[in-house]
């Protein structure tokens, strides 16, 4: 680990005001994402996977607040000015989001939504950014790409707008794609194809954060893993090794819940007794500690710090031994 | 700088070209234009000159005479006012709405997209210029500036924009939340390009909808504001004007109130079909 990281993410908070109170969205997250490197974030709805890199990007609601640092290729992010962050949105980092039925614009056809960026920056000119265009489209496995620069996005089917916006993410040519979600609103062989599209980018270099709550997209793309709970990363570490011997109570819980269809099957699926916190409730000790089959007393009085070991971090004050199987 | 060969307004053409009734509109909205403008000269009388000749100064419609609507109560030809009145209708009723679009539009979008303090500020200055007495703003605006057909179309639009804004403000409130609009934030485009490209072109179709409604109500209120003498001014005359007049000798000369209030309904179907053609034609989801 001695080249710099693409995206530095330190200590980060995210909270929003509202009527009850402030909400901590997202508690002291650090996380590096290394240059062509996939990191996946795993966690249930509102563990604040989604809000933590909406932050990095200044796509907050306007009740939210990011304190701490982000910095991508060394330049921070939290609390730069809408003008300095358009900079960097497009050309360095992009997102490609969850509905694909609603992420394209509906009125403005493909192809001037691919080249918009091109020619508004003053890349490239008309004719150079429609042949971009193909390339982008041709490069997303959409078919006949020169017809389709000239359809609507209701001309298109999910998956396939997906993948258009997938290709417009990507025009400028990013170093970071953070995806929210990307395959979720998809049917499994649509899916397929999608996270085929982002295997092909990667392999040109381009690092990618898959916020997901789907292991089995994890598993088919990830190099690297953060588990993340009530708003704070609880474990990461590579993801063979996740899946091979989780460390944290959480995480194991979460593959346990995963129906299989090899081996023996259990009667019923195994889910996870109770409720995550509610954001407002600040409750001392380990977020996890109530639900948590091996909490013991200190872990319901301090909450554990993510203990940092290498390739694997973990922030649990009894860790599963390693070798365990599930 | 077009990507895709054919614009949205080249494809709107073509699918407003499948609308009978919209180009049925449309035509005769053309066809009214050009008589207005041809009209008068065909005619051997001119807009102010009384024709002595007649038995009665108000003498009805005739083909012998000349006097093809017949004149009006006193003397003068209508054929050659209802065309001039048509004309000056008609470019009242375009630039005035042209004005208000242009600036409710551009101001209801900001207002709704930024939000926050600015969309406060923004629809607070709307409000006061509400509160301000319509017919007080126009005096003052003729007083200061003198009268001239121009004026009207200044002051019909800087108080016709207010509804429109509103309207277009709360589209782009709940436009600014859809997900494209996150979508192009994250591609780095500039606020004023989402504006432009992302937000306005979603709300043309309650926009054009609006226009349509907003022409019959600038004709009628011109014909208000001639009726106090702050409008257009004799000789000259606008199809509001000469309904007005009309109306007052509806029992002994109806054909002067009937020939410009055909003119007039005329014009305003047409432009509510051609509205809504419009509305359907630039929504490209329709079909």
């Amino acid at each position: 680990m001695n080249t710099q990281p693409l995206l530095d993410i330190r200590d980060l908070g995210v909270e929003f005001d509202t009527a009850d109170g402030t909400v901590q969205a997202v508690t002291g997250v650090s996380l590096k994402v290394m240059a062509g490197e996939c990191v996946a974030i795993v966690g249930e709805s509102g563990s604040g996977k989604s809000q933590l890199f909406l932050a990095c990007l200044g796509l907050l609601a306007a009740n939210g607040r990011a304190v701490g640092s982000a910095r991508l290729v060394g330049e921070e992010l939290v609390g730069r000015t809408e003008r300095e962050l358009c900079a960097l949105r497009g050309t360095r980092v992009a997102m490609v989001f969850q509905d694909p039925m609603s992420t394209l614009t509906p009125h403005l056809r493909i192809g001037r939504q691919l080249t918009e960026l091109l020619t508004d920056r003053g890349l490239l000119g008309a004719a150079e950014a429609r042949q971009r265009a193909v390339a982008a489209l041709h490069s997303v496995g959409i078919p006949d790409p020169e017809s389709r620069l000239d359809q609507y996005p209701h001309e298109l089917s999910g998956g396939q707008r997906q993948r258009v916006a997938i290709a417009m993410a990507l025009i400028a040519g990013p170093e970071l794609l953070i995806a929210d979600e990307p395959t979720t609103a998809l049917d499994v062989t649509v899916q397929a194809q999608v996270l085929g599209v982002l295997h092909a980018a990667r392999e040109k270099g381009l690092a990618i954060v898959m916020i997901t709550h789907d292991l089995g997209v994890v598993a088919g793309i990830a190099d690297r893993v953060a588990v993340m709970y009530a708003g704070r990363i609880v474990e990461t570490a590579d993801a063979a090794e996740l899946f091979e011997a989780p460390a944290h109570p959480y995480t194991a819980a979460l593959l346990a819940s995963v129906p299989r269809l090899s081996g023996s099957q259990p009667e019923r699926l195994v889910n996870i007794e109770g409720q995550p916190p509610r954001p407002y409730e600040k409750v001392p000790g380990c977020p996890f500690a109530p639900r948590c089959p091996s909490a013991r007393d200190l872990c319901r009085a301090t909450e554990p710090a993510l203990h940092d070991g290498g390739n694997r971090s973990v922030a649990c004050h009894a860790p599963l031994p390693q070798g365990w199987v599930r | 700088m077009s990507s895709g060969g054919r614009g949205l307004l080249a494809d709107a053409w073509r699918r407003l070209r499948r609308n009978r009734a919209a180009i049925a509109a449309l035509a005769t909205l053309g066809a009214l234009v050009v008589a207005s403008l041809v009209g008068p000269v065909l005619s051997q009388y001119s807009i102010d000159q009384v024709d002595w000749s007649l038995a009665t100064l108000a003498s009805p419609p005739s083909l012998g005479n000349g006097h093809w609507f017949g004149t009006d109560s006193n003397g003068r030809d209508l054929f050659v006012r209802v065309w001039a009145g048509t004309q000056v209708s008609l470019l009242v009723a375009l630039l005035a709405t042209a004005v208000s679009l242009v600036i409710g539009v551009a101001w209801g979008a900001t207002a709704g997209y930024l939000g926050g303090r600015v969309d406060d500020w923004m629809m607070r200055f709307v409000d006061v210029l509400y509160a301000l007495p319509y017919m007080f703003f126009v005096i003052i605006l003729t007083v200061v500036f003198g009268r001239s057909l121009f004026l009207i179309f200044l002051a019909i639009g800087a108080v016709g924009w207010l509804t429109m804004a509103r309207i277009v403000r709360g589209q782009a409130l709940s436009l600014r939340h859809q997900p494209f609009v996150d979508a192009a934030i994250t591609l780095g485009l500039p606020t004023h390009r989402i504006i432009a490209r992302h937000i306005v072109p979603n709300v043309v179709g309650t926009v054009i909808v609006y226009a349509t409604l907003t022409v019959p109500q600038v004709i009628l209120f011109e014909s208000f504001l001639s009726f106090l003498g702050l409008g257009v001014q004799e000789p000259l005359t606008s199809l509001g004007r000469l309904v007005a007049e009309g109306a007052i000798e509806m029992e002994s000369a109806p054909w002067q109130l009937l020939v410009p209030s055909a003119v007039l309904a005329t014009i305003l179907l047409c432009l509510n079909f051609l509205g809504d053609g419009l509305r359907d034609a630039l929504d490209p989801r329709q079909r």
